[in-house]
């Protein structure tokens, strides 16, 4: 499914945060947004999603979600919102409980989401038992349950710690390699970016606008951690982002 | 190495502000303090007018149990204080529940609740006794009031706590607002719903014995009213200690639920 922001714009009273985005996001690609703090890329995924509404501008669906897809725009958190009352499965339950996914047709797509993402000796253990990389483990098996057809990650490897995030992007990328999905993957780690994006949008500072989008060709599976071209891409954002990421660290918050 | 034998071992300065359950020092403050109310009523320090003999006191609650009167007074006092707190407490969450969730209902009702709160329920009896009779009726009203407020402030505040990104994610899964509300908004408010119920139920109990002022013959509360105004102190105090008993057997009920449900806790 492909999804098109049409000139979208967004403000809080007088208060301009996003000007004029347009972005086409094609589907099997993963579109890493980056940019400076305060420059509006959480609140441009919730657009997408559906959650908030813009002030101006539209988003669109291209085309109608493939057939068995449960939940067409499924996000995934950067503090991985799992119902700490419930257990693994539970919290997977909870999101096929309502499309009428009960009994044994759930637990058949619980046990293969869990087998997809490592998790299945840990379907009974509660969140607070979880380290947090086994929590958004969690989540994005949450995501998978639902088959959608369009991921938005909301910095989702930010709460964790460096060694944690490696282990998860080669999850992220094995997952895609296994099965392309399509994704929009906000961050401000331009490494996550480099890594997982098929196309890296910057943003400027606020009021948020598209400062550059840059392709990256090489494909995910033959990406690896220190990579040369990789550093390239990222030195090359950097550039396009620091100066703006001073200035944005420079701004006063809520004047 | 021989370096470390000069040096100075760092002082200890953390620790402590983390209090930990010690099993038998609650009851034997409780031991002590009898001991020590038996110990001065005995040697005649403290004069029999001031405070019954502990042992007295035991003998009327004895009495009180091989007579049966005992079942005769806590049999309708039970049911007054289920009915009452049950009616009270349940609609007291869902009136809670409304507040947290609906704005209009926020704005009509959080007011309305603020200036009932402070009412001391035990003048509406009068009151009561008219609207309801001067039978179980008022009794059950009294107690269901004054359950009712302290619920509804408790539920509502646990309502606005509930982790706002778990109600966005269900939201973003596409969850219906029942949904919502059944399986995240209230299990997430559960805790303080709870602890909001520990204050409550204590309250129901306090208001028993203002309940059984009137028109009641049998009852705790009329059995320790009617031991007070004749100045009978043993039976004053068996029947506060059954009250002090059933407070403690109300929060060890509300402990197990709590183990039971809030096991998720960390």
């Amino acid at each position: 499914m492909d999804i098109r922001l049409d000139a979208i714009s967004h403000s809080y009273d007088d208060f301009e945060v996003m000007r004029d985005i347009s972005l086409d996001i094609s589907s099997g690609q993963i579109v890493c947004i980056v940019g400076p703090s305060g420059c509006g890329k959480s609140t441009l995924l919730r657009f997408i999603g559906g959650l908030e509404r813009p002030s101006r501008g539209r988003v669109l669906q291209l085309s109608e979600p493939p057939e068995g897809c449960l939940n067409p725009l499924t996000y995934i958190f950067q503090d991985f919102a799992l119902l700490p009352w419930r257990s693994v499965s539970g919290n997977i339950s909870l999101v096929l409980d309502d499309h009428g996914i009960r009994g044994k047709a759930a637990q058949g797509i619980i046990d293969d989401v869990l087998a997809r993402t490592k998790l299945t000796d840990f379907a009974k253990a509660l969140p607070k038992q979880l380290s947090g990389g086994m929590k958004q483990r969690v989540a994005i098996a949450r995501a998978l349950a639902v088959n959608p057809a369009v991921m938005l990650m909301d910095e989702p490897l930010s709460a964790l710690d460096s060694q944690t995030r490696e282990l998860l992007m080669d999850d992220l990328v094995e997952l895609w390699s296994r099965q392309p999905f399509t994704a929009v993957y906000v961050t401000h780690n331009l490494a996550e970016a480099v890594r997982l994006g098929h196309r890296v949008v910057v943003l400027s500072r606020r009021p948020g606008q598209i400062r550059e989008v840059v392709e990256i060709d090489k494909p995910l599976a033959e990406r690896e951690f220190g990579d040369a071209d990789l550093d390239r891409a990222q030195k090359h954002l950097w550039q396009l982002m620091r100066d703006e990421a001073r200035a944005a660290d420079a701004e006063l918050i809520n004047v | 190495m021989s370096d470390m034998s000069r040096g100075k071992t760092v002082a200890f300065r953390g620790g402590g502000f983390a209090p930990k359950p010690q099993r038998w020092i609650g009851v034997f403050v409780f031991v002590t303090l009898i001991l020590l109310a038996e110990w001065g009523t005995r040697s005649g320090w403290i004069t029999a007018l001031t405070l019954p003999k502990p042992s007295d006191v035991f003998d009327t609650f004895r009495e009180l149990y091989e007579s049966g009167l005992l079942f005769k007074h806590l049999g309708p006092s039970l049911s007054r204080l289920v009915v009452g707190a049950a009616i009270g407490a349940s609609v007291g969450i869902s009136v809670g529940v409304l507040i947290g969730l609906f704005s209009y209902i926020r704005s009509g009702l959080v007011p309305l609740v603020a200036a009932i709160f402070p009412i001391p329920k035990i003048a509406l009896l009068p009151l009561f006794v008219i609207w309801f009779g001067i039978g179980e009726g008022s009794k059950y009203a009294l107690i269901a009031f004054g359950t009712f407020t302290p619920t509804v402030v408790a539920t509502y505040g646990a309502v606005d706590n509930v982790d706002r990104t778990l109600i966005r994610m269900g939201q973003s899964f596409g969850l219906s607002w029942w949904s919502i509300v059944r399986k995240i908004v209230l299990p997430g408010a559960m805790p303080g719903i709870l602890s909001g119920l520990r204050i409550s139920l204590a309250i129901a109990i306090i208001l028993l014995v203002a309940a059984e002022m009137l028109g009641a013959q049998y009852g705790i509360g009329a059995y320790i009213l009617e031991a007070g105004s004749l100045y009978d102190l043993e039976r004053l105090f068996a029947g506060v200690v059954i009250l002090s008993l059933l407070g403690v057997f109300v929060s060890f009920i509300i402990g197990m639920i709590e183990r039971r449900l809030l096991g998720w806790r960390s």
